[in-house]
């Protein structure tokens, strides 16, 4: 197997304790083990991280590149969603 | 495993802790602080999910299409909170499937609260101003809870709240600028909701024995009282702009713990109704699966 065979790896990265892990990249890897471990050297090499996801980019399924994708219309005209639909008059606080 | 590794393993999570960082769910962990968590995140899981139910009973009746369409989005939230919660529990290593059945043999609680039946549309109000209130003083600390899953599902949650509790205290002052009648709807609806809502935040610190091993782990960052106390404070000057009158704080804590036992009015109404949308729904998922399997 070439490299170009090899699939290609999705990279998420936790920087630190509580937070989510968070995509940084991707890379080419023989196998799960590999790409861990060529992430580690890729994406971390500073300390960036705690901890590393990676995930067959094959295995992920998404929505369509464009960011007016019918698929997000449902929530466009639900302005009673958001907090500031609501008059709170300025003497109530804490709201 | 050896003792002295065990012992490295204990130090690690408790030095964690004392950094005031978070653990994530690949970590080692002490199992009562797992049990602790697991039995935290699905009552609060099912809090959700049942506290659907007394809103629900109003969707069809709303008054004007624009509370109705607010009304859904609400209860629509509560079913995205319950799924960011049962979704934390499951990084511990429990299933959905588990979760479900001790919620419906009772073995598992959920909030005291929604067992009160919804007698008016003031309710709805109501349970947004004061319960959704109570449920966002005591979700607020909780994003910094020891737990990172848990912690990033009350991150999401506590953005969502916001409108929960706005729009019922906009439709409370709503009716208040009303008729007398309105008004009075107002009033009775919060003389019924106060005492329970303050009873939310659990029972008083001297009946609460875990409430010092929770906070020693990080997963509660104020005791019961406490909130209770901030909670009463932040809602006064709200009362008063509002011009309603809160009744007293006095609380009677034997009709909390005949609730939680499954005594209140509506407990056994919320469960039955748990069961029955949960088998009716079993032919979608049934499909769902089929359909997932075939070829295409
Ligand atoms: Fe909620
Ligand atoms: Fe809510």
């Amino acid at each position: 197997m070439t490299n170009s065979d090899w699939p290609l790896y999705e990279v998420f990265v936790r920087s630190k304790r509580g937070l989510n892990h968070v995509h940084v990249g991707s890379l080419h890897a023989p196998d799960d083990a590999m790409a861990l471990r060529h992430a580690r050297d890729v994406y971390t090499r500073r300390s960036e991280g705690v901890s590393i996801w990676v995930v067959r980019s094959d295995t992920i399924t998404a929505s369509s590149p464009g960011e007016k994708d019918p698929l997000f219309a449902p929530s466009g005209d639900k302005v009673y969603r958001h907090p500031t639909f609501y008059d709170i008059p300025d003497n109530v606080p804490h709201m | 495993m050896t003792a002295a590794a065990d012992e490295d393993l204990a130090a690690g999570f408790d030095a964690t802790i004392a950094a005031g960082d978070r653990i994530e769910p690949r970590d080692w962990m002490p199992e009562g602080y797992r049990k602790t968590l697991v039995r935290q995140i699905a009552q609060h899981a099912h809090s959700e999910i049942i506290g659907m139910q007394p809103e629900g009973n109003w969707i069809t009746r709303a008054p004007s299409l624009r509370r109705k369409a607010i009304l859904l989005a609400k209860v629509q939230d509560e079913a995205g909170h319950g799924l960011y919660l049962y979704s934390a529990c499951e990084t511990l290593g429990v299933s959905r499937r588990d979760l479900m059945e001790q919620l419906i043999s009772g073995a598992q609680k959920y909030s005291s609260i929604f067992n009160y039946p919804t007698l008016s549309y003031a309710d709805v109000g109501t349970i947004g101003w004061l319960v959704d209130g109570a449920a966002i003083c005591n979700q607020v600390p909780l994003c910094r809870t020891s737990y990172g899953p848990y912690g990033r599902a009350m991150i999401r949650i506590c953005k969502e709240e916001s409108f929960h509790q706005r729009q019922g205290y906009e439709l409370l002052a709503t009716m208040m600028r009303g008729t007398d009648e309105q008004r009075a709807m107002v009033q009775e609806s919060v003389d019924r909701f106060w005492k329970p809502a303050l009873m939310m935040f659990g029972p008083p610190d001297a009946d609460s024995p875990n409430t010092q091993q929770s906070m020693d782990w990080g997963i509660k960052r104020h005791t019961n009282d406490e909130l209770r106390a901030r909670f009463i404070e932040m809602s006064a000057p709200q009362a008063a702009a509002l011009g309603v009158t809160l009744p007293g704080n006095d609380l009677d804590w034997d009709e909390f713990w005949r609730i939680v036992k499954g005594g209140g009015p509506c407990n056994a109404q919320r469960i039955a109704h748990r069961k029955k949308a949960h088998d009716d729904g079993a032919w979608v998922r049934e499909a769902a699966t089929a359909y997932a399997r075939s070829p295409r």
